[in-house]
């Protein structure tokens, strides 16, 4: 049903005006560039904040000063040459001095922060996070980069997947609810729409109790089983399994409201005149579904999506901790525990990418189902 | 008043509206009790006091409820003090500087299960030689068996359980177990009766004095259970619904109103006012606020009114700014707004009495439902570990039994307590939000 509902696109267009689909390409190119070009922006605005919050008041300038500090002072104490063992403690501090320096100086800590902080935007933007202080990526590596892009793939195929179902089953749900409106089913999901007043990872936990404490039929957590299997057939089964209670928590934590939101759409657009008018005619129930209610909601459906997904990632971060879950927000977690700083900041810009690419991912959606966008001139009205 | 006299007659007859504003007057019930009956200063000494505030309450003892629900009643903690005047003390002289002291402990042990540990406290007076103490206890059946004989300095604990030298006399058993059963019988089984602790104290001083408290721990404790740390955990679940309720409910207001004023600015003035207000919402829209919050808990402080303030600041351009600008929109160009300024109201005057409550029947629905998210924020940050280092949260609550293992190890009271409290605290303000929707909200009326 609900596939119907994008595909009827690619139907539609040739069938309006073939010619015109190079100018519904251009415009929905143009569209998209410009929001790509502002979303841009607003990440190096959003990620520059974030390395203002970051080094507030120097803190995390501070906290580098006394590493290097450290290092250099250990470093000269430890050498036990014979040049070293002729030197005077003066001396010796006086080389600490000069070696703090040039560290410094190397590491442009010696210029004023607002010059520096355009340097950590730009080393930001281009993912160049530095190196974590103490944990490690599985490969052994302790760039940060390669910290974070390592948990990117479970994080996305948790999100992805979860996000994919929750779009499809409300508005399935959705759309049967507004055909039974009334019903008993109807009154129930009404009644449980408030349930979504509680985050993901809340239902988590709940979950968790039920599933894998209680009647253990399903993991506490994490990707894969330990060890894990051998063939990528049993992989991928392994890793289905541990997904159905993170993925159960998401779609629960949301679906009862998408549904009675969206059927709330639904209902106010089947009364208006023109689907009377469709009915009148003899229009089959599906095809006046399709056509003449499905469509005209499909944008404001998709702005709603926009926002409830904007929210999920937000609590991303502590389901994956409640679900030991390997992805971005348990390796944040962890940089918590750890008082690893780069790590933190580094996800912190990661996080920021990923709001802006689904921003921007519904953002194209939007301008291929919004006639305004796709025929009309004008482009999008905020 | 009027008006708000309708309003409640309107909410009565949604069934959800009564229900939500039942259990927010039961919540607010508890938050007043709570303050009133366990001030600040007490709960932060009874929930961070440390060992001697907790040393009599077994760890992580079920909640007594859940007795009512097994036929095997689980013990409850029995705690006597030699200083009570019932228990007599018989004080010999035996030679010109040794004095016997010795009393006993009488409880009646009805129990299906055995106790967690046993642990006598000792509370001695002297100047310079210890007293020295032996120990005997006396079964129901009418065995006695030799604890323990020890030198007792001034406050002495003698845990029976850590006790090795007890296990091997009682064939090897826990001292709980060796203790409580019928070490003769071919499967030592629980026997239930008087028990007595005898306790003989030899002094050498004129004035020295032995005091104990032996405290028999059961398994279960008070109407909510005790942590790892053999806290109660009522405190907590107490202090946690002011927390939470005023936590939710600040940062709703903070942050919806002003996100109305700003956005009411906005509207009013147009140009470029307006434009940089939506360009910082869309900014705000892809700043990632948990990591934010996270990044200024591990930086700078966890405490819970700085993130509260936090919180408010970066909802202030919110999504709802732009909502309210829809609606602002149509009401600038009534004709109450063109008479208004046609009189000279000043801009200030036109946004804050003749714009501005005209939105606020859309903004109290949404300030209802918007409650609860923050109340589960504050719980997401202390079950990321950056709660508030003083005061006892449900979200802090949750994090320790998560931390601890109270899933895998079945303590599940540990866990449900808490998260049903947040749940229902949720649920409450979004049924409440969701009638308020549909009175402000005609269209969606019989929806």
């Amino acid at each position: 049903m609900s596939n119907a509902a994008l595909n009827m696109e690619m139907d539609d267009t040739p069938q309006e005006e073939t010619k015109t689909g190079f100018e519904v390409f251009s415009r929905v190119a143009k569209y998209s560039i410009v929001r790509l070009v502002m979303l841009f922006l607003m990440v190096l605005i959003g990620v520059y904040l974030t390395i203002l919050v970051a080094n507030m008041g120097g803190y995390v300038d501070e906290m580098r000063r006394g590493f290097i500090q450290e290092m250099v002072s250990v470093a000269i104490f430890a050498d036990e040459s014979a040049e070293m063992k002729r030197m005077t403690p003066e001396e010796k501090n006086r080389l600490i001095e000069q070696q703090v320096a040039l560290a410094e100086k190397r590491l442009g800590l010696d210029k004023p922060f607002v010059i520096r902080s355009f340097g950590f935007l730009q080393n930001a933007i281009t993912l160049n996070l530095g190196r974590a202080d103490l944990m490690i990526s599985d490969s052994g590596s302790k760039t940060v980069r390669l910290i974070l892009l390592e948990r990117l793939p479970p994080t996305l195929v948790l999100w992805g997947l979860a996000n994919i179902m929750l779009f499809f089953m409300s508005l399935f749900f959705a759309l049967f609810l507004s055909r039974r409106y009334g019903s008993l089913i109807d009154k129930l999901i009404i009644a449980l729409a408030p349930t979504s007043s509680a985050p993901a990872w809340f239902y988590g936990l709940f979950l968790i109790l039920i599933f894998a404490a209680i009647f253990q039929i399903l993991p506490f957590g994490s990707m894969v089983d330990a060890p894990p299997p051998e063939s990528p057939v049993m992989y991928a089964l392994s890793v289905g399994k541990h997904l159905i209670l993170p993925v159960s928590a998401i779609i629960f934590s949301a679906v009862f409201l998408n549904a009675y939101n969206w059927r709330t759409f639904f209902l106010i657009y089947s009364s208006e005149d023109y689907v009377e008018m469709a009915k009148a005619k003899g229009l089959s129930d599906r095809e006046i579904e399709r056509r003449y209610v499905l469509r005209p909601t499909l944008p404001t459906i998709i702005t709603s999506f926009a926002l409830i997904l904007i929210s999920l990632w937000t609590g991303a971060i502590i389901l994956e901790t409640v679900f030991n879950w390997p992805g971005l927000g348990r390796a944040l977690y962890r940089a918590i525990g750890l008082y690893d700083t780069p790590v933190i900041v580094g996800s912190t810009v990661i996080y920021a990418y990923l709001l802006a690419i689904t921003v921007f991912l519904l953002d194209f959606v939007y301008a291929l189902v919004d006639p305004r966008v796709r025929i009309g001139g004008k482009g999008r009205s905020t | 008043m009027n008006r708000l006299k309708n309003l409640f007659k309107e909410l009565s007859s949604y069934p959800s509206a009564v229900i939500g504003l039942i259990i927010i007057s039961i919540l607010v019930g508890i938050s007043v009790y709570t303050i009133i009956s366990i001030p600040y200063s007490e709960a932060i000494r009874l929930w961070r006091g440390g060992e001697e505030v907790w040393f009599d309450t077994p760890k992580n003892a079920l909640p007594i409820w859940t007795n009512w629900f097994r036929s095997a009643k689980l013990p409850d903690t029995i705690k006597m003090n030699s200083e009570d005047a019932s228990i007599e003390k018989s004080i010999e002289v035996v030679s010109d500087d040794t004095t016997t002291i010795s009393f006993s402990f009488t409880f009646d042990y009805n129990f299906d299960d055995f106790p967690q540990e046993i642990s006598l406290f000792f509370e001695n007076k002297y100047d310079v030689k210890a007293p020295y103490i032996s120990l005997r206890w006396l079964t129901p059946d009418g065995r006695e068996i030799q604890v323990a004989e020890f030198k007792a300095e001034h406050s002495k604990d003698y845990r029976f359980t850590q006790d090795s030298k007890l296990e091997r006399r009682l064939d090897g058993l826990p001292a709980v177990h060796g203790l409580f059963a019928d070490l003769t019988a071919e499967r030592p089984f629980l026997v239930r009766g008087t028990y007595q602790l005898f306790v003989d104290a030899m002094m050498f001083e004129d004035d020295a004095d032995v005091d104990a408290e032996l405290v028999v721990y059961g398994q279960v404790h008070g109407l909510a259970g005790t942590d790892h740390r053999r806290r109660d955990l009522m405190v907590a679940l107490l202090w946690g619904t002011p927390i939470a309720l005023s936590f939710g409910l600040l940062a709703a207001l903070g942050s919806t109103l002003t996100t109305m004023t700003i956005s009411g600015i906005g509207t009013w003035f147009g140009g470029w006012v307006d434009e940089i207000i939506q360009r910082i919402t869309e900014v705000n829209m892809i700043l990632p606020l948990l990591p934010i919050l996270i990044m200024i808990g591990t930086f700078y402080s966890k405490s819970i009114w700085l993130m509260l303030g936090v919180l408010i600041l970066l909802n202030i351009f919110g999504s709802s700014i732009k909502t309210y600008r829809a609606v602002f929109i149509q009401v600038k160009e009534s004709p109450y707004i063109e008479a208004a300024r046609a009189y000279g109201a000043s801009n200030i005057r036109i946004i804050f009495s003749y714009l501005i409550p005209r939105i606020i029947p859309m903004l109290i629905p949404q300030l209802v439902t918007l409650i609860p998210t923050f109340v589960f924020i504050e719980a997401a940050l202390a079950v990321l570990g950056l709660g508030d280092p003083i005061l006892p949260t449900w979200g802090k609550v949750i994090n320790d039994a998560r931390v601890n293992g109270a899933l895998y190890e079945g303590q599940y009271y540990w866990m449900l307590e808490p998260s049903i409290l947040l749940m229902v605290t949720g649920l409450a303000f979004s049924l409440l939000g969701f009638s308020l929707d549909r009175i402000f909200n005609p269209r969606l009326r019989g929806m």
